[in-house]
């Protein structure tokens, strides 16, 4: 077993951008890895389900260009998690496709792996009929047939096993789909023969960036260096530092638990790590937990589309009208709804998400005292584009002209910022599929394809 | 008696996942920390009066001395993203807690008490 093995992440999120000079620095502590996680549900469904990445294509080139070339240069391995942000067969493809210029460009050879992270729907409908499926929290609804056939491509998150698999084989870089956040650095931690604990456990910060350093961000590098018995961790720019509270804290952000964290058949317990300052700004951590659990499940995730949407975002400074302005909007709404009878009361939803009254937190707001001003949004979700239009128009007039009890400013009631003032969106996604799925092992569903790159050419 | 963003060196709201809302209330130093803990201030309860949720659809609420933090996690009406979402990311969700009272520690007492009693 080596020894010691340093993995160096550049960002959180591969096309956020990091600073070069700090990963020039990271550079000059010879790593033995450049890793990256490219992946996030938190943009929404939409990424995911009109196949679009959650990056530019320009910002992705930019941060790929600098890590192949020192990858390369250095002939240690690039790996990359949940491709394209989602991690799909279009996600995955667009992220080789700006890999593969690159290397054209730049007349480079490299040995790739592609691991595909899609789940076929007959395998899952399968699951289904097999009860090998279940929701993923108390609020998600039983997984059925019609639900699969109307979502647009199914992925599954995958753990560090079919990595550990393509690593063995030596490649310079590593395209993942859909991989839990910390597999990628898991997979490198465990094929060297690390502690599988600590190897999540370091894959759990790292994923991240610097953000679980003071001033923490994920636009910036982290290095990790796996050790027998502990990790430890430190940020490459000298005005960062990681501290015993700052690590042992990081594992709070985005996670439903501050301590227990389940992945693709394992638990991670770090309710007895210990967290030891070492210099500085380097923090050492030992004494993380895991367990393999009795039967394997993979997340499961999809997204279908369930509307189109218009929407139109207006402002109010009347103070009659904002005395009143939840029970008008929906005196508007009764008269549009009335107008449009013919439609069907299911195909369309109207919504008004008024800024400055409770506009960001909707029903959870517990302060409604009335405000100077207030911006709206008329938002109308419906079958179609043409229908959300129409409706969306109507509630705009309506709501323009709308003679409510006591007015006084007769000629308008709205301040509109833009003509024109209706914005057609587009369709509106939901993520339909998030669900665990019972499989036989972590590499049944995760098939991994080989391809060469010479002096620039696909061979 | 001092309000929890006064006492708090992190007081934040994120999805924990699209279901899901995490609220996240951080400090600085382990007396703080125990102080807000023995107070017994920040329940299930609380919570759920403060955002209008029903205490079952609060899934956690963990503290965490090592990561001197208290955790609390509930699930989402509409999820990320979708109609009638009002915040995608769920990072706008936790200003409600700025306000919570937190009385004056207690800490010493409680050390003497327990001193008493062996």
């Amino acid at each position: 077993m080596t020894k010691k093995v340093k993995i160096l992440a550049p960002c959180g999120i591969l096309g956020y951008g990091f600073p070069v000079a700090s990963f020039e620095q990271g550079m000059r502590d010879n790593p033995d890895a450049i890793i990256v996680d490219a992946g996030s549900t938190d943009a929404g469904p939409h990424k995911l389900g009109a196949g679009v990445a959650i990056v530019s294509r320009q910002a992705c080139k930019k941060d790929l260009q600098r890590l192949v070339r020192a990858s390369l240069g250095n002939r240690i391995p690039l790996i990359i998690g949940s491709a394209g942000g989602s991690g799909a067969k279009k996600h995955t493809e667009w992220t080789m496709d700006i890999i593969n210029e690159i290397l054209e460009e730049d007349q480079l050879s490299a040995k790739i792996k592609v691991i595909w992270a899609d789940i076929p729907n007959e395998r899952v409908i399968q699951s289904i009929m097999d009860d090998e499926i279940r929701p993923m929290g108390t609020n998600i609804g039983k997984l059925t047939e019609e639900i699969i056939n109307e979502t647009n491509g199914i992925v599954a998150q995958m753990g560090a096993e079919p990595i550990i698999a393509a690593l063995k084989e030596n490649p310079d870089i590593i395209i993942c789909g859909r991989a839990y956040d910390p597999s990628p650095f898991a997979a490198f931690g465990i094929y060297h023969g690390f502690d599988k604990a600590l190897s999540y456990h370091l894959g759990k910060i790292l994923e991240c960036g610097a953000l679980c350093a003071v001033p923490g961000t994920a636009k910036d590098c982290i290095m990790g260096v796996l050790e027998e018995g502990s990790f430890s961790v430190y940020p490459t720019n000298p005005i960062r530092k990681c501290t015993v509270t700052s690590v042992a804290a990081h594992t709070f952000y985005e996670k439903d638990h501050p301590y227990i964290l389940q992945g693709p058949g394992i638990i991670l317990n770090l309710e007895n790590s210990n967290f030891i300052q070492e210099d500085e700004r380097t923090v050492k951590v030992t004494d993380s937990t895991i367990q393999s659990t009795e039967k394997y499940y993979i997340k499961l995730e999809g997204a279908r589309k369930v509307a189109y949407r218009t929407f139109v975002i207006g402002g109010i400074r009347d103070p009659l009208l904002l005395a009143n302005l939840e029970n008008i909007e929906k005196e508007v709404e009764d008269g549009v709804r009335e107008y449009f009878s013919e439609m069907n009361k299911a195909d369309f939803n109207i919504n008004f998400i008024n800024y400055g009254l409770n506009g960001v937190m909707g029903e959870l707001e517990p302060d409604m005292s009335i405000p100077k001003e207030v911006g709206v949004v008329f938002e109308v979700t419906a079958k179609t584009q043409d229908m959300a239009s129409a409706i969306c128009s109507s509630i705009r007039s309506s709501f323009m002209h709308y003679g409510y009890e006591g007015r006084k400013s007769t000629s308008g009631n709205l301040a509109l910022p833009f003509a024109p003032s209706d914005i057609d969106f587009g369709p509106v996604y939901e993520f339909s599929v998030y669900h665990l799925m019972e499989v036989s092992d972590g590499m049944e569903m995760f098939s991994i394809e080989s391809y060469e790159v010479k002096n620039g050419k696909i061979s | 008696m001092e309000r929890l963003v006064d006492l708090a060196v992190v007081l934040r709201s994120k999805n924990s996942g699209p279901f899901s809302i995490t609220l996240d209330i951080l400090f600085d130093n382990i007396k703080t920390y125990k102080r807000v803990k023995k107070s017994g201030i920040i329940s299930k309860k609380r919570i759920a009066e403060l955002y209008r949720i029903k205490e079952e659809d609060i899934t956690e609420l963990v503290y965490f001395e090592k990561g001197l933090g208290i955790k609390i996690t509930f699930n989402r009406k509409i999820s990320s993203g979708t109609v009638g979402d009002r915040d995608v990311y769920g990072a706008q969700q936790h200003a409600p807690l700025f306000e919570i009272m937190i009385p004056e520690g207690e800490i010493a007492d409680e050390d003497s008490k327990h001193k008493n009693a062996i």
